[in-house]
């Protein structure tokens, strides 16, 4: 288990925040978890991991048995990272710990996206860390294919601690796709996950996660991205598999003229999910654009559907699209879209609905033939396809590939 | 053929229609004109078994079959069709995915777009239905879908209103299409039943029978090019005194 430095003003901020709850979401009691885990050998070829956890690791878009069309892959099982690899030369990938023994400037990184004292979870991070991925684009190396990375929990009532750190350096690009997901025992378990993204001037960082917990775990994500002049962050993220409580509200901040930020985000919360989420964009730079998009369904669980956008810098412009859908009774939707302004002359809106599906909608469709069963499943199919531009199209049909496997299970 | 047979129809607790009665024959085209809230929606809408229009007494008998108690969706796939006046937006449902519906598993990407390019449609495949869509546009969106369906028996709620002139003439031609005109009456598959605020349609279709509806009654039936010179002539309140009337 690679152990990573830290400094100790680091140290000393993580222990002052040792006990300061989340700002939003349900408080998670870190006592009833289980820190350490057993270390589990390094495999160089994935393809002998067990098939039970290839298949997990699959269903949220995570491929190991061919890896020719990945440009990298990082695997974390538990709090060991059971495998790194690349495919092409501008781009590394390899524990975070194992970056910050090779590169003195990656510390340099380290908290400065997110801080140590957002919460106790940030402040457990640091105290009993352990690892995470290091993805790095170097300057103007654009990847052919995405960086795959999983993050697999499997041991029951573990705290899966991780801390990722993610730079596209300038005139980059850079696809990831990040897989995390449990073994299929439907066990009881904490991931608390540090992502801070560092997109320099000119660089393009698509970011698409999948979550695939179970009923039975509890997921703290805190996110971060700093973004350059004309750099572009999008971010994808997609929960259509039941999780006990999530609660995440990812920041970027466009740091540079012209950087852009788009979030697409599509949950599904099954009956005993507890989903809190959010998209953050700060715009402080002259002509900063964001575009947040999400769309929540509930089948019985109850979501809060975040999204922020400040302005504070001069043409800056954002726009937030908020829609929940409540397919079943028991379920419920809270829509919390804020615009912030500071100045004048920024262009900031949003639009938000939740409610369930129009019955004359649903009549429209069964008029050209559509059963009723059908014509909700046309509906809830559209509903969270969302139209997902800049990524490539071979992630982009994985995506959807991911989705439609999904779907199946939530008609 | 359609047999309406002494149709009652209400709405909540509210009776539209009163003892409305018609026929179309295999081939025939037939056009319902009314003043507004008439109740010529009404009629379309229960015919086509939408559940919100509930059928207290009477019939309806298509292709042989009484199908007062089919569903909404049973009845579409039987063969009857409908464009409606103001359809709605189904946010996330593009276009394509409609028509393709329409199709019913004749999966054909071709169809869809030849259907497309003869409708003017091509750029709005991928676009969600009816979402930012002009009035011409949602009724040649209409018209793909049913050209899609090829139902029996086509209802048309008012095709033509919203269009301009050009686009008048466009539909003119799907509704031609769809309603085989060019085929001899005996040849042809379908039925149609077009209402009509401003006659305009009747300039491109090949109606022969037109029939005035007044407070949820069939007021009188004839000539539909006869009727709506009267119509333009005195008004609607002229109609109950209809000359051709008949009796079922």
């Amino acid at each position: 288990m690679g152990e990573v430095k830290a400094s100790k003003t680091y140290r000393d901020r993580a222990k002052s925040a040792a006990g300061k709850p989340a700002a939003l979401g349900e408080d998670i009691d870190l006592s009833s978890y289980v820190s350490s885990a057993e270390e589990l050998p390094y495999q160089t070829d994935l393809s002998q991991l067990p098939a039970p956890a290839k298949e997990q690791m699959l269903g949220a878009g995570v491929m190991l048995d061919d890896l020719s069309q990945r440009s990298g892959t990082y695997i974390q099982m538990d709090n060991t990272p059971v495998h790194s690899s690349v495919r092409e030369e501008g781009v590394e990938v390899m524990p975070v710990s194992q970056a910050l023994e090779k590169y003195d400037w990656v510390a340099d990184y380290w908290w400065q996206a997110v801080a140590v004292d957002t919460d106790k979870y940030t402040a457990n991070i640091e105290l009993e860390q352990y690892d995470g991925y290091f993805i790095r684009t170097l300057p103007g190396y654009k990847t052919i294919f995405p960086v795959q990375a999983c993050l697999y929990l499997s041991q029951a009532q573990l705290k899966q601690n991780v801390h990722n750190i993610i730079i596209a350096e300038e005139g980059s690009e850079l696809h990831i796709i990040t897989g995390c997901t449990t073994a299929s025992g439907g066990e009881p378990g904490l991931h608390l996950g540090v992502s801070e993204f560092y997109i320099k001037k000119g660089a393009k960082v698509t970011f698409t996660m999948i979550h695939s917990w179970n009923p039975e775990v509890a997921v703290r994500p805190r996110t971060a991205a700093v973004v350059e002049e004309n750099g572009l962050f999008l971010s994808n993220y997609v929960l259509m598999k039941p999780v006990r409580s999530l609660q995440m509200y990812p920041t970027a901040r466009c740091v540079g003229e012209n950087a852009t930020v788009r979030y697409n985000s599509i949950l599904v919360a099954a009956s005993g999910s507890l989903l809190d989420v959010g998209s953050r964009a700060i715009l402080d730079a002259k002509g900063a654009r964001t575009e947040i998009i999400s769309r929540a369904i509930t089948t019985g669980g109850n979501i809060v559907a975040r999204g922020y956008i400040e302005g504070n810098a001069p043409e800056v412009k954002g726009h937030l699209e908020c829609r929940g859908l409540i397919l079943q009774g028991e379920g419920m939707i809270h829509a919390v879209p804020e615009l912030k302004g500071n100045l004048a002359g920024i262009d900031l809106s949003h639009e938000a609905a939740v409610g369930k599906i129009a019955e004359e909608e649903v009549e429209y469709l069964m008029s050209r033939g559509l059963s009723r069963t059908e014509a909700t499943a046309t509906i809830v199919r559209g509903f969270i396809r969302v139209d997902i531009g800049g990524l490539p199209p071979m992630l982009s049909t994985e995506l959807r590939r991911a989705i439609e496997a999904s779907e199946k299970e939530l008609m | 053929m359609l047999e309406i047979k002494h149709l009652t129809v209400a709405v909540e607790d509210r009776e539209i229609l009163h003892d409305v009665s018609l026929t179309i024959s295999m081939g025939e085209t037939h056009v319902l004109f009314g003043p507004n809230g008439s109740g010529k929606t009404t009629l379309l809408a229960a015919i086509m078994g939408f559940p919100k229009y509930r059928l207290t007494s009477g019939s309806i008998t298509f292709r042989g079959k009484d199908i007062t108690r089919l569903s909404l969706d049973e009845r579409a796939r039987l063969g009857i069709g409908m464009s409606f006046q103001r359809p709605p937006v189904v946010r996330g449902v593009k276009t394509r995915d409609m028509v393709t519906a329409c199709l019913r598993g004749r999966r054909d990407g071709k169809i869809v777009n030849e259907l497309a390019a003869k409708t003017d449609l091509t750029d709005f495949l991928d676009r969600e239905i009816n979402y930012g869509f002009s009035g011409g546009e949602i009724k040649r969106s209409e018209m793909m879908q049913l050209l899609a369906q090829k139902p029996e028996l086509a209802l048309l709620d008012e095709p033509e209103s919203g269009v301009d002139l050009e686009n008048i003439a466009l539909i003119g031609e799907l509704i031609n299409e769809l309603l085989e005109k060019e085929c001899p009456i005996v040849d042809r598959k379908c039925m149609g039943l077009i209402i009509t605020h401003t006659g305009h349609i009747l300039d491109y279709v090949d109606a022969r029978t037109g029939y005035v509806m007044c407070d949820g009654r069939i007021g009188c039936e004839g000539d539909p090019h006869e009727i709506l010179k009267t119509i333009k002539q005195k008004g609607y309140g002229e109609c109950s005194r209809c000359l051709v009337r008949r009796i079922h």
